[in-house]
């Protein structure tokens, strides 16, 4: 068997997974109507305002960074597994990448934006 | 080593005889769909009754003892009360997202749950880019906790999302990157290749410094991934109540609930395949009577003995040390593990290119 099919079995165990469990929840649970049960829940009194509102700033910037080093990381595998036949060669092909790379971490330190403010 | 593509390949072949082409590899799919979905439900429940066991023993308690002999089948019955409780419908959630996210968090869990490789031959999903897709498939994940914490339209739920998307996102930059520096070192990606690699001799002592290092920002990571013992501030209940799963309730709760174990056990079998050999056994190089004794040992028993192990630490760190604070957690893993970590897979190449490991 391929492996693509392996795939498609396994997510479709997945989401029946899922399905049963919910659907077993559906159907053996007791169901009881009041409208307190329905507010979102904030230790007994209602809720000022939406929650579908503007965050702070902080998680932005620490999201862009990560897609910074993430997308390093995805070009760095194919050539982690030659590394080892090319030698001292596979350092110098990535050392210029990685400096690169190392300057825009240490920019983000030195501008502050690895402090939680 | 009993190789289990044997009992395989016979079901395999035995289907085949009786029945065409199509159809055999339709029972099949039916037949590995059935064992994930047991070995998971398994895998959760005993994990969930060993972090309570744990956690006891850490606490001089007795944790579970009355349902079953040792409070051995508690987690069934809790899985079954869990089962029976009203799955309440909230009024001012994103109903779609809501119920999607559940989704999303168990197909991350399920996925790198396939690829994990219990034994010779007991893999599901054995790609060349395994070790990749495993950490890719694991992070959905982030995507199902953020989406619970946003549709939920409560300000626990936002909070514990958003502070476990940035701790998740974070960390796996860490994963990412220490495992990189073992790819170098085994030069493979699949992970039943990764494991025969190791035959010898397991990849941490092979590597020496640079894979003992990345052995524990791995470990450091991981917990953080998983949002347990130290990093569990995504559900810091004193501050949260839940964090992100705070709207959920029942057997829509159980998902997360189940997943954030299987997580950990995840965690805990990728370092053992990664850097403590997997399935293989114990092997000395020259010694070769006692490498001949460790064979013996089913390598089914070495792969859950040791993940049971990292088990364990990654439960004792929750019981040893005190929660962080979020700009604790971001500089730990920003100004500390991150430069370690690059520095670390700098150190990995020059040792392999020089030859300078075992």
């Amino acid at each position: 068997m391929t492996n693509l099919l392996l795939l498609l079995v396994v997510l479709l165990t997945a989401v029946a997974l899922v399905c049963a469990g919910w659907g077993f929840g559906v159907w053996l649970s007791p169901r009881s109507y009041n409208p307190l049960k329905e507010e979102a829940y904030e230790c007994g009194v209602p809720t000022r305002g939406r929650s579908w509102m503007q965050f702070r700033a902080g998680y932005y910037l620490f999201a862009l960074l990560f897609l910074m080093f993430d997308v390093e990381a995805v070009f760095l595998f194919p050539w982690a597994v030659i590394a080892k036949e090319m030698g001292m060669a596979a350092l110098y092909t990535v050392l210029f990448f990685l400096v690169v790379l190392t300057l825009g971490l240490a920019y983000a330190w030195k501008k502050g934006a690895l402090e939680w403010k | 080593m009993f190789d289990f593509s044997v009992v395989t390949t016979w079901i395999d072949e035995g289907l085949r005889r009786i029945m065409p082409e199509a159809g055999a590899i339709a029972v099949e799919c039916v037949i590995i769909g059935v064992l994930l979905l047991a070995v998971y439900a398994v895998f959760a429940l005993v994990l969930i009754l060993a972090e309570r066991k744990v956690c006891a023993a850490f606490q001089c308690r007795l944790g579970p003892n009355r349902v079953g002999p040792w409070g051995l089948i508690q987690t069934v019955a809790d899985m079954l009360k869990i089962i029976t409780k009203e799955i309440i419908s909230i009024r001012h959630v994103d109903r779609f997202l809501h119920n999607l996210a559940p989704f999303l968090v168990i197909i991350a869990s399920l996925l790198a749950f396939a690829c994990i490789p219990f034994a010779k031959g007991l893999q599901i999903l054995d790609f060349n880019v395994g070790i990749l897709f495993m950490i890719a498939a694991s992070s959905i994940g982030i995507v199902g906790i953020l989406l619970a914490g946003w549709s939920s339209n409560n300000k626990f739920s936002l909070i514990g999302a958003m502070r476990s998307g940035a701790q998740m996102i974070s960390y796996e930059l860490s994963i990412g990157l220490s495992i990189l520096t073992m790819v170098v070192l085994a030069g493979t990606m699949q992970i039943s290749r990764l494991v025969e690699a190791q035959g010898d001799l397991w990849f941490i002592f092979k590597g020496h410094i640079p894979a003992c290092i990345a052995f524990i920002v791995y470990l450091i990571a991981g917990t953080a991934e998983t949002n347990r013992g130290p990093f569990d501030l995504p559900e810091a209940e004193s501050e949260l109540t839940a964090g992100y799963h705070t709207e959920y309730s029942g057997m829509h709760f159980g998902f997360y609930y189940v997943a954030e174990f299987v997580n950990m056990f995840i965690v805990a079998a990728i370092a053992t395949t990664v850097f403590l050999g997997g399935w293989m056994p114990l092997h000395i190089p020259g010694l070769d009577g006692f490498n001949r004794i460790m064979d013996y040992i089913p390598s089914l028993f070495w792969f859950l003995g040791k993940s049971a192990l990292m088990v364990f630490v990654i439960m004792w760190f929750k019981w040893t040390f005190p929660r962080l604070r979020i700009d604790q957690l971001i500089h730990l893993e920003w100004k500390y593990l991150l430069p370690l970590n690059l520095v670390n897979l700098i150190a990995m190449v020059v040792i392999v290119a020089l030859g300078w490991h075992f």
